[in-house]
This record gives C-alpha cells, structure tokens and sequence, in this order.
C-alpha cells in the first residue's frame, strides 16, 4: 500500500474532484467522513471500498482507483445513506456520477460489478430500441455478454407459463421521439455541454 | 380525482397481476386512471449507470405528455415513481438541466403536475370511502408491510410518508381488516436492481428481511412495486437454494389484498400467478 | 470655532490591508473644520490613546473623530480617553471603516476607500454639531433577580449573597437543584453529584441575603438595568409551607399514583409529593391535575392525616411584584426531543433505547431502579450495552449543527459505570471523535478504553428490535467495514438544548437568543456573562452547551459583574436621552402614546403671550425613565422633541454629508 502524495493527489486531480462535484451537484469536500452511509448500506459487506471511503477518495483525487472499484456499481441506489446522512449529502448522486465517468471512460470495473454494467447496458439498449423495456430481450442480451448463458434459466420457463414474459416487444408508437432522445444526449454530451 | 397514469414497463409482464388488480380496486374506489398515450420507459434502476441526462430525459418525455393532459401523474411501480419525481423535481429546480431535456425529448415541460405515488393516491382518500367497500375482512392475516427503498425515500423528493416508519400500506391493510405488524425492515433494500447480475448478494438481504418478517409474527407480506415483487416472490426459492433456508412466506401485492377484502374472486385477484404458494395463507381469511 | 481632530486607525492590517489610510487621512483631513488629521497602526492602543491625548492639548482641539472599528466595541473607550484630556466624553464621534467596510469590502480596495472617506465626513459633519453632554445619576435597587434553580442560579445566588447583597432565587420546580442533582456521578473525579450539589442547595437556602421562591415562575418584567420591577407568579402549593414539618405522612398515605416526570417516566410518584428525600424545600406539594380532591371533592386524606393541618386545598396562585436591580439568567437546558426525529433509531418506541439522562437515573442509588442498571422492558440486567454518542448533535440533516460539549465525556463514564456494575458486561461506544478538553478528562477517558470500554468509529445507521434485543447497525471507518452489534441496551448521547419555555424567557427579561435558542452574550471571548441588555446577566447552560465546572465559572463571573453593578450607590444614566423644545411643542401628547418607557408626561407651563398670562399644556421627559429610544422624535410632527446625541439638527447634516 503505496503512502498518498496528498499535494500532488489533490492537486493533480483537482478537475476531477470538481468535475465530480459539479455534476452530483454535491459538496463533497463536507463529508467529514462520519460513516452513517456505510454503517446503513446494505451491500457494502460485498463492496471493495465503502461509502463514507469512496467519498474520501473523492476528496483525495483518486480517480484511477474510484473508476476502477466494484463498489460504484454494486450501488443499488436504494437512498438509505442520502436519506440519513448528517451533513445532506445526496451520496447517491456521488455514485451515479462515478458510475457515468467510468462508463464514458471505458474503465471496465472487475469481477461481479463487470456483469452489473453489462445489465444496465442490455436493459438500456431494448429502451433505446423499443422506447419501453424488453425483458427477454435484455436478459438474452446479458446472458450472452456476461457469458452467464443460463442465468436466471430455471425461472424463464414458469414465467412464460404465468404470463409474465412477453417473447415480444412492447413499441412505443412514436419511436422516433425515443431515438432523438438518444441522440440529442449523445450529441449534448459529446460536446461537453 | 383524475391521474394520467404511467404504468411501467413491467405492467403487462412481471407485474400484470399488480397491474390489473390496481385498476379494479381505483375503479371501485372512485378514481379514474386516464392512461397517458404512448407512455415510454422511464429508465428504471438501469439508465442512471448510463448517463444523467439521459436519466432525467426519459421519464421528463412522460412528464411533459401528462402535462399536456393537464392531470397529476400516478404510477404504481415505486422504482417508476422515484424516477419520475425525481426528475419532476430536477426539472422544476434546475432551470440548467430543465432546458437541455427539454431540447432532448422535443417537448416543452414546464413543471406544472405533480408524481404521485399509488399508495399515496388511495392511502389519502377518506377511510370511509375505503371501508364502504370492505365487504370480506381479512382477519386471520398477520401482514409485515414491505414499503421498499425507493416508495419514501429520500424524503425530499418522495415525502408523503414517514422514511424510516411509514404507514400508509399498514393502513389500508388495517381498513381492510387484516392485523399489520410492528418490524423493522420496512424500507430495507432487497437488492432488486442487482437481482439479474448479483443473485448471491440479493439472497442475502432476502434473508434479512424475510427472517425479520417472520421474528415478528406475520404470515405474510404485502408489497407496491412489482420489481420488490418479483424479487421477494420470485427469487425466495433462490434464496432458499442458495443459504439453505425454507421460507414459505406469501407476498402479496396491496391491491391484491385490497380486492379481496372487496369482494373480488380468486381468478381476478391472479394469486395463482405468484411463484410462492398463496393457498395455505388465504385459507386463514375467513 | 470648532477644531476636530480626526484618528484615522489601520487596526493592523484589518483596516489598513483594504482601505488606503494615508489618502483617507490626506482627503479628509481637508474637511471643514478639521485642524488636525493623523494614522495609527491601533488606535485603541495605549500609545494610540496617548497621541489622542497630545494632540488635544498640543493643538487645542474641542473635539475628536476616531475612524476606526465599531463604536459596540471601543466607542467607551475613546470617550474615556478624550475625558482624560479634559473633554466633555460627548464631543466624540466614530466612523466604523471596519466591520461596515473594510471587513466587507475587502475585495475591492479602491471602492473601499472611497466609502471610508465619506463614512469619515459623515463623522466629521456629525461631531461638528455636537454639544457637551451630562449624565445624571439615579438611584438603584441593590437586589438580584436569579432566573432559575439549577446549579448555574444556586452558584451565582450563593455569590451575590455573600457579597453583602439580596437575592431572590426564582424556580419553577417545587425544588431548586436542576439537572445536576438528577445525575449519579460526575466526571472526571466521579464525585456523587447529590453530595456535593446538596450542601449548596441547603447553603443557598438558608442564606440570610437570598430569598427563596421555589414552585413561582416569571410572569412580568418592566423597567430597565438598576430598576427593574418584576412580577411572578406564586403557583398554589396547596400546602402552607410556613406550618408544614415535612415529615412525609401525607406522601405516604395519598392513593393517587402518578408517572413521575422527574424520574423520566422510569418512576411513580403521588399527587402529593416531593420530588427526591433531599429536595430544598423539604416540602410538599399538590399536583392539581392529578388530586383526586382538587379534580372531584372526593379524598382529602392527606389533610386528614397531616398532624400540623397544612394542607389548604383553599390555596390560590399569587401574584407578587419585587424591585431588583439586576437579574441573572440561569434557566438550563432540556435534552433534545430525539424520538421526533430519528425514526432510524426507532422513533422512541423501543423500551430499551434510552437517554443519557435515564441512565443516570437508573444508576443513581436514590433512583427508580435503586441504583441498579436494568432493561426497562424486562427489568433484566444488560450484559451489553451500545452507546451512540452526536444523536442530535453535530447533525446538520435533521438536528443541531453543534456540539454538545459533555457527551464524550459523560459516555466515558456511563461506559465505566456498566463494567464496574454489571460483571461480564460489554461496553461498545459508536463516535465521530472523542472530544476531553478539560483537567484529567482525557486521562478519564484513557482509563475507560483501558478498563475495556470498546470504541468504533463510526456513527450507527439503525438501531432495530430484533426479538428481545436490540440490533445496532454501525461501522468502524478507521477498518473501512460496515458493523453490527446486538445489544441488551441502547443509550444515546442526545444533543443540548435550552430548557423548555426558554424563548418565553428571553421575550419577558429582553434578551436575544441564537438561532438555537440559546441566549446571546454581549461578546463571545470578551464578555461571555453579560448581555446586551443593561443589568440581565447569564450563567450556565442557557447561554450555551458546558458541563459542570463551566458552569460555575460562569455563574461566579456572572455574580462578580452583578456586583461590580450593584456596589455603586447611584447610577449614571445615559445623557442621550430625549428634550423637549417647550416653546415649540404644541402639546398634541404623540410622543407620550408611543413612549415605551411610560417617560413622558404632561406638564402644565404658563407664558406671556402680548401681556396675557396664557397656561398650556406641553410634553416633559422624565430623565430618570427615558432610555433614548428615540420614538418621540419621530413622532412629534413639529421636532419639538429631540434627542441628544442624535438631534435633528445632527442627523441631517449626516444626510447633507452624504449625499451632497
């Protein structure tokens, strides 16, 4: 465990820090690291950093290892921390805007957080087709890409005997205003606006 | 009291039978559901991975169609909800992001309806309006009320119930004659958006909350979104493959619950599309 | 032919490191009437004031601007300083280029210079037109109003008192003792806190200078600092406490049992009572909404056994108007109302998740549980105890932002006292920090780690029921790792609040509270006791979060500054109060309907009008109750009324100054 060059880690990454603030939207220099966040998150038994840590490395400037942890994306955005934290940070945004910079940078985090983006990206995708979900579709999708080819498998056949899967599409009519979302968020975005 | 109403992705899949017993149990209670046209997905627990703009955009097009209705919009599914209050907030708030949706989706919203919850909706009306149509009391019924994460919380974009108490679905249960138990799970994750990718992890907070449910002395639990369902329902046979447990708790949705108590048959009430068994429990109703 | 001289002060780089001094000098020293401008680095300074003195006599001046920070601060001691040098104090007047400047305008220099240059003429044509002043001087009431009976009031009381003067010791609890006497033992010497707050109870009790008034609250204050006229309120006791022994008989054999609010719920009481076996005074009294007599005629018993007959069901409240010249401000605080806010931790409806305060109780020998520490769902002993330290405090979210001061240390020693009690206990303590600032307190807190007090960093997200324990959620960030704990017993550490009814307090008395309710001192390093009322002092906990040695300290200071006021004979009032110009005033009375001080009156003079003798009525002021408000004056539609200090005349040559 290599010892933090906190002058050049801060400032180095002073873009990033305020990147991040800026598009969260939060102050994330106020978080005087109180742990609520962590002791209510229910997945943080499975994360590699913790909350109230993945908000110390923010205010560090540790972008590398903050784009490359699991603990971003094994964020199930349930708002416990948001709800309960002391100095009203919304940790939530924190995490959705790391998320969103490590999508947009490629960085591909390991392990099990691997096949959570892997989802988002399948189930995203029948949206962007389709204008609604389709469940089927994106579940084929990730099973293929996170090569978990009979994930959820037992469950398909008794789903379909319920009803509760459609081997078909719902389509919006107006695709079109489906696809210029897209689009227009692509282009916004690509340009830095 | 008229709502444009969103139904979700998931209403005429994984959560057709919250879907079909909530338009019977508002048409009983007096509330017209106008579905908004062409409603789109709003992005679920999926989009906010992909990018913020596009995570305010897809439900702000819904919003913006709604408003051209002139009503309020309700949706039962709580992820659903959470995304389109979210993002009617943002829009309302922050003139910023308000104008680059507007310029994305095409359409000029300008924050004039509310989102409201379907719990909220039928949990506000006057209990009498409520309790003139319990005809079949659902005494026998021990209820552990599972709210979800994302129905009150946060506070300042939900708000219409407590976030660490709430009971606005103990309520309705209680008008509707069943008993509803003190625990503390109510708000407790389950994980849902992490059920396709994340099984091992989900199981575990399932068994938190199922073990909490049971230590308090209900029979069943009664649930507002179909993601919470579906994972609560559908997934309790993983949980017990996987930790060895042997829950066999009965999740039913509020509206289901509601529908009985009014009277409504088996058939329409579809217990039988749930995966855990239902029967053992419903016999306990008189 | 006036000769101001101008003191332009650079207040270290305060002033000088924005406003451009030498040019301010050099442009106003220019002004009209100025025959002598100069700089100095601090004014205030002795050397400061000994260039104020020199140049006086060296070049004559009749009267002084000083430019410089705010006249709250240093306006007294200029005057004082322009005193020494034989001047009338009131031919003095301050230009605040400080807080009102540079302070606030300290990225633009250049504007800020010009705004001290016009701040320096309004000065400068104000002291143009000012007059020598005088103060007269009135008697004072040398009697102490002590507003509350906690250890803060018994303190300051037993002070005043031995200072030779009189005191009335006010409380509205049947018995003075406040939060101290509630507690077991206190940190860091682990005294019994009965033991050493009784002997004080009794000491003040029994002073000849204090008089007592316990079960009486504050219902009325009129006057002002020297003369205050206060009435309150006597509550019916329903017991004549002047024939009444205290010897219990009646406690014994009242039916009525009632939760006692003293012992938190934890404990029953009568409705005859006292509060604890060593109340002062050691007397009963009836709580009238739980007498079976006072609420239905039936019972009585109590009057039936009382040997001395001192039971008056007859009793009614009274009210009772004392003269005294100071008060002191000793009202406490109250806990946080957790069970409102913090559904997280249950919402209060857990029995076993408990405040610091019910703890004591528990562990006081002379407590609800006898000393015993115990579960108050089923009265078993907690073989582990979760402390959670900040519940309120520091909590921007949905508490108070700050502090409260004694909860580290008073967890350290709630967490001593369940290891030493309670064999094979565990003690496990959730903080953000530890904070022991005062003599031995990290000492103290050192021994508990050691003893085997378990501390975790990291604040506690939840606190469930699960079966019969509780079920703490919390995390120990210095291990980067979420943690749980099941517990027998929760306590938390709520934050400090002003007692209940303190807002009422401060509305009665005329004092300012923060934005937390508490009372506001004159200054916070320099003057902690006063406030900005003249003659209403503070001590203890109302004025904000400390613990028990503070608390005296401010208390003796507090009856140190309230003697230093009453051993004068006389005092001087201020001279800046209102005339009235009887040749102009018409005698219309506007300004007496909107005096608030009740200061004018009416006044019947005779004039000679072309040979008659004509009688008419015009406006006195009486100097002795007139506080300069300054009401009258704007008022009166004719500017018959003026005020000195601040005429008309003056005002508007400040306008002319300005804006021509």
């Amino acid at each position: 465990m290599e010892s933090i060059k906190v002058n050049q880690s801060i400032k180095n990454n002073n873009d990033f820090i305020e990147k991040i603030s800026i598009e969260s939207g939060q102050p994330v220099q106020q978080c005087y690291q109180c742990g609520k966040c962590t002791a209510g998150c229910p997945v943080a038994f499975a994360m590699d950093y913790t909350p109230n840590q993945i908000m110390r490395m923010v205010q560090f400037g540790m972008k590398e290892e903050l784009l490359r942890s699991k603990a971003i994306w094994l964020c199930a955005t349930c708002q416990t921390c948001t709800t309960r934290c002391p100095c009203n940070i919304e940790l939530t945004k924190v995490m959705e805007s790391l998320r969103i910079m490590a999508d947009k940078e490629g960085t591909t985090p390991s392990g099990s957080a691997k096949n959570i983006k892997t989802f988002y990206d399948s189930f995203v995708g029948t949206i962007e087709k389709y204008g609604r979900a389709f469940e089927v579709a994106a579940m084929l999708q990730y099973n293929l890409n996170s090569k978990h080819f009979f994930n959820k498998a037992a469950l398909g056949l008794p789903m379909l005997q319920k009803g509760k899967l459609k081997l078909s599409p719902s389509k919006v009519k107006n695709g079109s205003e489906i696809a210029r979302i897209f689009s227009e968020v692509r282009r916004m975005e690509g340009e830095g606006e | 009291m008229r709502y444009a109403y969103y139904p979700g992705c998931s209403s005429d899949t994984t959560g057709k039978e919250y879907e079909a017993t909530v338009r019977i149990v508002c048409k009983n209670l007096g509330i017209e559901l106008v579905d908004i046209p062409d409603w789109s997905c709003c992005g679920a627990t999926a989009a906010h991975g992909k990018s913020h703009l596009l995570n305010t955009a897809l439900p702000a097009r819904n919003l913006a169609l709604a408003e051209e209705m002139g009503l309020d919009v309700v949706t039962p599914c709580a992820a659903c909800y959470q995304q389109l209050a979210t993002a009617n907030k943002e829009m309302k708030e922050n003139q910023q992001i308000a104008e680059k949706v507007n310029q994305a989706t095409g359409k000029n919203y300008q924050g004039t309806i509310k989102v409201k919850s379907i719990v909220e909706v039928i949990g506000s009306l006057e209990p009498d309006i409520i309790k003139a149509q319990m005809v079949k009391p659902l005494k026998g019924l021990k209820i552990a009320a599972y709210y979800g994460c994302l129905m009150v919380r946060p506070p300042s974009v939900t708000g219409f119930d407590d976030a660490e108490n709430p009971m606005f679905l103990d309520n309705l249960m209680r008008l509707a004659g069943a008993e509803t138990m003190d625990w503390p799970h109510k708000t407790e994750c389950c994980g849902g958006a992490l059920q396709v990718s994340n099984e091992h992890i989900v199981v575990k907070l399932l068994d938190k909350i199922y073990k909490e449910a049971l230590k308090s002395g209900a029979n069943c639990m009664v649930a507002a979104c179909p993601l919470c369902h579906f994972n609560l329902d559908g997934c309790q046979s993983t949980c017990n493959r996987l930790l060895g447990t042997t829950y066999e708790i009965p999740i039913f949705y509020f509206t289901q619950l509601l529908g009985l108590a009014m009277g409504l048959n088996q058939q329409e009430l579809q217990f039988n599309s749930h995966f855990t068994d239902t029967r053992k429990v419903l016999k306990l109703v008189g | 032919m006036k000769r101001i001289g101008l003191f332009v002060c650079w207040c270290g780089s305060n002033i000088g490191g924005v406003v451009d001094v030498p040019r301010a000098v050099q442009e106003a020293g220019n002004f009209p009437g100025v025959a002598y401008a100069t700089d100095y680095k601090y004014m205030c300074s002795e050397p400061g004031q000994d260039m104020i003195v020199k140049a006086i006599e060296e070049h004559n001046l009749d009267r002084v601007v000083v430019a410089s920070c705010t006249p709250m601060l240093h306006e007294p001691t200029f005057r004082k300083t322009i005193a020494r040098a034989g001047l009338n104090p009131y031919m003095f007047e301050m230009a605040n280029i400080r807080e009102q400047c540079s302070w606030v305008h300290s990225q633009e220099p250049e504007k800020a210079t010009k705004k001290a240059i016009a701040l320096i003429r309004r000065a400068l044509a104000k002291v143009s037109k000012v007059e020598p002043l005088f103060e007269s001087y009135i008697p004072l009431t040398k009697r102490t109003l002590v507003i509350g009976g906690g250890i803060a009031g018994i303190q300051a009381a037993i002070d005043i008192a031995d200072n030779g003067h009189e005191v009335i010791l006010l409380e509205r609890e049947p018995t003075i003792g406040g939060k101290m006497v509630k507690l077991d033992k206190t940190f860091p010497t682990m005294d019994c806190s009965a033991c050493i707050s009784t002997p004080k109870m009794v000491q003040v009790a029994q002073h000849p200078n204090v008089k007592l008034m316990t079960y009486a609250e504050l219902t009325e204050v009129n006057g002002y600092i020297g003369n205050f006229e206060v009435t309150i309120k006597q509550k019916a006791r329903y017991v004549d406490h002047s024939v009444c022994t205290g010897c219990g008989i009646c406690t014994e054999k009242c039916p009525t049992k009632v939760l006692s609010s003293y012992e938190l719920g934890l404990g029953t009481r009568k409705a005859i009572y006292i509060e604890f076996p060593q109340a002062v005074p050691n007397k009963p009294v009836i709580d009238p909404e739980n007498c079976r007599y006072l609420k239905t005629g039936k019972c009585g018993v109590c009057a039936k056994v009382c040997p001395t007959g001192a039971i008056d069901f007859e009793q009614k409240d009274e009210f009772i108007t004392e003269k005294v010249g100071s008060i002191v401000v000793a009202t406490g605080y109250d806990l946080f109302k957790w069970e409102e806010v913090y559904g997280e931790y249950g919402y209060g409806r857990y029995k076993d998740v408990i405040t610091g305060l019910h703890f004591e109780r528990m562990v006081n020998a002379s407590g609800p549980t006898d000393g015993k520490i115990k579960r108050p769902s089923d009265g078993k002993e907690p073989k582990s105890v979760v402390f959670i330290k900040c519940v309120g405090s520091r909590d921007e979210n949905k508490g108070k932002t700050y502090c409260s001061r004694a909860c580290c240390m008073y967890t350290a020693k709630h967490a001593h006292q369940v290891l030493e009690k309670i064999p094979d206990s565990n003690a496990y303590i959730f903080y953000m920090d530890i904070r022991t600032p005062g003599k031995l307190y990290d000492e103290f807190y050192r021994r508990t780690a050691l003893e085997g007090a378990q501390y975790i960093r990291g604040r506690v997200s939840k606190v469930y029921q699960s079966g019969d324990k509780l079920v703490v959620m919390g995390t120990d960030t210095l291990l980067g790792r979420p943690v749980q704990v099941e517990a027998d017993m929760v306590v938390l550490a709520t934050a400090m609040v002003p007692s209940e009814g303190a807002d009422k307090t401060a509305q009665l008395v005329g004092i300012s509270a923060d934005k937390d309710g508490f009372f506001t001192e004159a200054h916070p390093k320099l003057r902690p006791v006063e406030t900005m009322t003249g003659g209403v002092f503070l001590a203890g906990t109302c004025q904000g979060p400390k613990d028990i040695p503070d608390t005296v300290s401010q208390s003796s200071g507090a009856a140190a500054k309230v003697s230093a006021l009453l051993s004068k004979d006389e005092l001087a009032t201020d001279p800046m109060i209102s005339s009235i110009n009887e040749k102009i005033c018409s005698g219309c009375l506007a300004c007496k309907a909107v005096c608030p001080y009740k200061a004018i009156e009416e006044k019947k003079i005779s004039e000679k009008v072309r040979g008659k003798v004509v009688e008419r009525v015009v406006a006195s002021v009486n100097t002795g109750l007139c506080q300069g408000c300054g009401c009258c004056t704007v008022a009166c539609r004719i500017g018959a009324a003026n005020l000195k200090g601040y005429t008309n005349e003056q005002v508007i040559a400040e306008v002319d100054a300005l804006c021509l």
